[in-house]
């Protein structure tokens, strides 16, 4: 076989030639730098995961993990908190914050629904330059000053004169002002994504829905709303599961009541993200059970917010509406 | 006000005999006029996208607009059911009218006006919702909840627009299941359920294949005697065969309007001819 002329010898011209290997090497570490910082947040995520399965699960680094100590059974369906006795019932930690999120959800959804249907079928263009940054504000507010507004505010002047007028008696820790605020929190997060998914309603369905004699009010709620059904469940959702996360606000407006089962919103409530706030800042020993407890409360929680996310995920593809 | 508005002219089913350079509609006949434009300007911002139209749609019978891509025949059909003021910055002179009435006129309500002046758009636009739901739109937002009366309308206006044989076994089925010429026959179901006289077709069939390109055709034919229809169209062969008259617009002026055979075989306007022969658009 006849041999093929070697690249040097066919090529003649030198500014075709590579770059020498040093700046060949730093292009390629470039690359491997950029890699790893993307990798980083997927690396932390792992180690948290880690970090939380070892000290509740099974331990692997030596000592005994939380479930190895406290049956996840009696975790799971206990209806009592109160590490002095022993009891890890997950339950009072649980419907507290539950009952956060509700009353979170009850408030972002509906105002939050609106301001999106607001914003993207109602304002002028003019007013929704000015709306929309407004609403985004909300959202750069730090958590603790929702707290303290909760505290100060809410609960003296809102809900206590509110609530008195039925004769009812509202703690100076309660859930409902800590829900009231998650919600108001969580408004821009509901309205932003709503927002996205109505303006992703194509034109053409809202222009058939006015050809039908319809009022703005009759596209919006009737044809807009639910063809961007989907994108709002996930944004609720989302919402939802940011409301459960959420700590600061909840730790200074809802109390820390350690009495346990509780559903009533005008009473104190201890929610899982206040009592991991309370434990590590309290003197608790490193390795004792009520420290271990930290991370099997952590890790329901993870557990929660994991699936709220995937769920929401879920939904935007299953239910998503193709339009050509 | 110039002549040709005080008179109040009739519409002709004839060609005409004198070559007439106005925007003027033709010479009387007995058919009634449904719509008329009366030196309608239409403005999209600065630009100016219909200048000085006068035309007067008979009623009962397909009208067709033919024209090159943006030479105002879609502007033109919108103004019929005011699509137009759900876009920013438009603006008008001068008076459509419907049986008479200036549709512009302050007093006239939008929604009401739209209910009796139906559209068909050139996607067809099924909500995502069932079949019957989206033929018991128009009615419902109209107030009517009887069930009964509902699912008499929904079976009435399938039948009329051909395609209750079809899915009459899934009426609750999702509409956006259907193929796009039932998503289209669809379409013009649901217009029709809310009872309108006047239907506006924004090029009906442009995105569908030639059978259900037929079936849309043959629909128009069948719905002209009860309904008055505009049609917007790209395809000449269309305006054709649907058509009793056609109205050419060529860069926002009805250059000619007149009785369809008429003007596709013996147009009055060089333009008209070059256009329909192919020689530009």
């Amino acid at each position: 076989m006849e041999k093929l002329p070697t690249t040097s010898e066919s090529i003649p011209t030198d500014g075709l030639f590579r770059r020498s290997s040093w700046s060949r090497f730093v292009e390629s570490q470039i690359q491997n730098v950029m890699l790893l910082c993307a990798s980083l947040s997927i690396l932390t995520t792992v180690g948290i995961v880690f970090v939380l399965l070892n000290e509740s699960v099974y331990n692997v680094t030596g000592g005994t993990a939380f479930f190895q100590e406290i049956s996840p059974w009696k975790f799971l369906t206990g209806t009592k908190w109160h590490w002095d006795s022993g009891d890890f019932g997950v339950w009072p930690l649980l419907t507290s914050t539950l009952q956060v999120a509700l009353i979170g959800g009850l408030v972002s959804i509906p105002l939050g629904l609106a301001s999106a249907v607001y914003l993207s079928e109602y304002a002028t263009p003019r007013t929704r330059r000015i709306i929309k940054p407004t609403l985004e504000l909300l959202a750069g507010i730090p958590t603790v000053v929702y707290g303290y507004f909760a505290l100060i505010f809410i609960t003296p002047y809102v809900l206590r004169p509110l609530f008195g007028l039925v004769g009812l008696e509202v703690g100076v820790f309660n859930g409902l002002s800590a829900g009231i605020v998650v919600g108001i929190m969580i408004i821009p997060m509901v309205a932003s994504l709503s927002e996205d998914a109505i303006r992703a309603v194509p034109q053409s369905l809202r222009e058939a829905a006015y050809a039908l004699g319809s009022n703005r009010f009759d596209v919006s709620a009737r044809v807009v709303v639910p063809a961007a059904f989907s994108g709002i469940m996930a944004a609720c959702l989302l919402a939802i599961s940011r409301a459960i996360g959420e700590t600061m606000a909840v730790v200074i407006a809802g109390g820390q009541n350690t009495s346990g089962l509780s559903v009533n919103p005008l009473r104190e409530v201890f929610t899982m993200t206040s009592y991991i706030v309370n434990v590590s800042s309290s003197d608790v020993e490193a390795g004792s059970l009520e420290y271990k407890s930290l991370y099997a409360v952590a890790l329901t929680l993870f557990c929660m917010t994991l699936t709220m996310n995937i769920l929401s995920q879920w939904i935007m593809r299953r239910f998503r509406e193709t339009y050509q | 006000m110039p002549d040709s508005m005080t008179t109040e002219p009739q519409f002709s089913l004839t060609p005409p005999t004198v070559n007439r350079s106005e925007n003027a509609p033709a010479p009387a006949t007995q058919r009634k006029a449904k719509l008329e434009a009366r030196r309608l300007n239409f403005f999209y911002g600065e630009n100016q996208a219909l200048f000085d139209i006068s035309m007067q749609i008979p009623e009962r019978a397909v009208t067709a607009l033919i024209g090159p891509s943006g030479c105002g025949k879609s502007t033109f059909l919108r103004t019929f059911n005011r699509m137009n003021d759900i876009i920013e910055g438009t603006r008008h002179t001068g008076e459509v009218l419907l049986e008479g009435t200036n549709i512009y006129d302050p007093r006239v309500d939008v929604v009401a006006l739209r209910k009796r002046v139906g559209m068909v758009f050139q996607k067809s636009t099924p909500f995502p919702k069932s079949i019957f739901d989206n033929v018991a739109y128009g009615p419902r937002v109209a107030g009517v909840r009887d069930r009964a009366k509902l699912a008499e309308t929904v079976e009435s206006c399938l039948l009329r627009a051909a395609l209750w044989d079809e899915v009459k076994d899934r009426l609750h089925d999702s509409a956006m299941a259907l193929s796009g010429g039932q998503q289209q026959r669809l379409c013009i179901a649901r217009a029709l359920a809310t009872e309108p006289d006047v239907l506006l077709m924004d090029e009906p069939a442009s995105a569908l294949d030639p059978a259900s390109t037929a079936r849309v055709e043959d629909l128009i034919f069948d719905l002209k005697s009860n309904y008055t229809i505009v049609i917007v169209t790209h395809n000449m062969q269309q305006a054709a065969r649907v058509s009793d008259h056609t109205g050419f617009f060529y860069q926002g002026n009805l250059v000619e309007f007149g009785g369809t055979q008429a003007l596709f075989t013996k147009p009055r306007e060089k333009q008209t001819e070059d256009y329909i022969t192919g020689r530009f658009g």
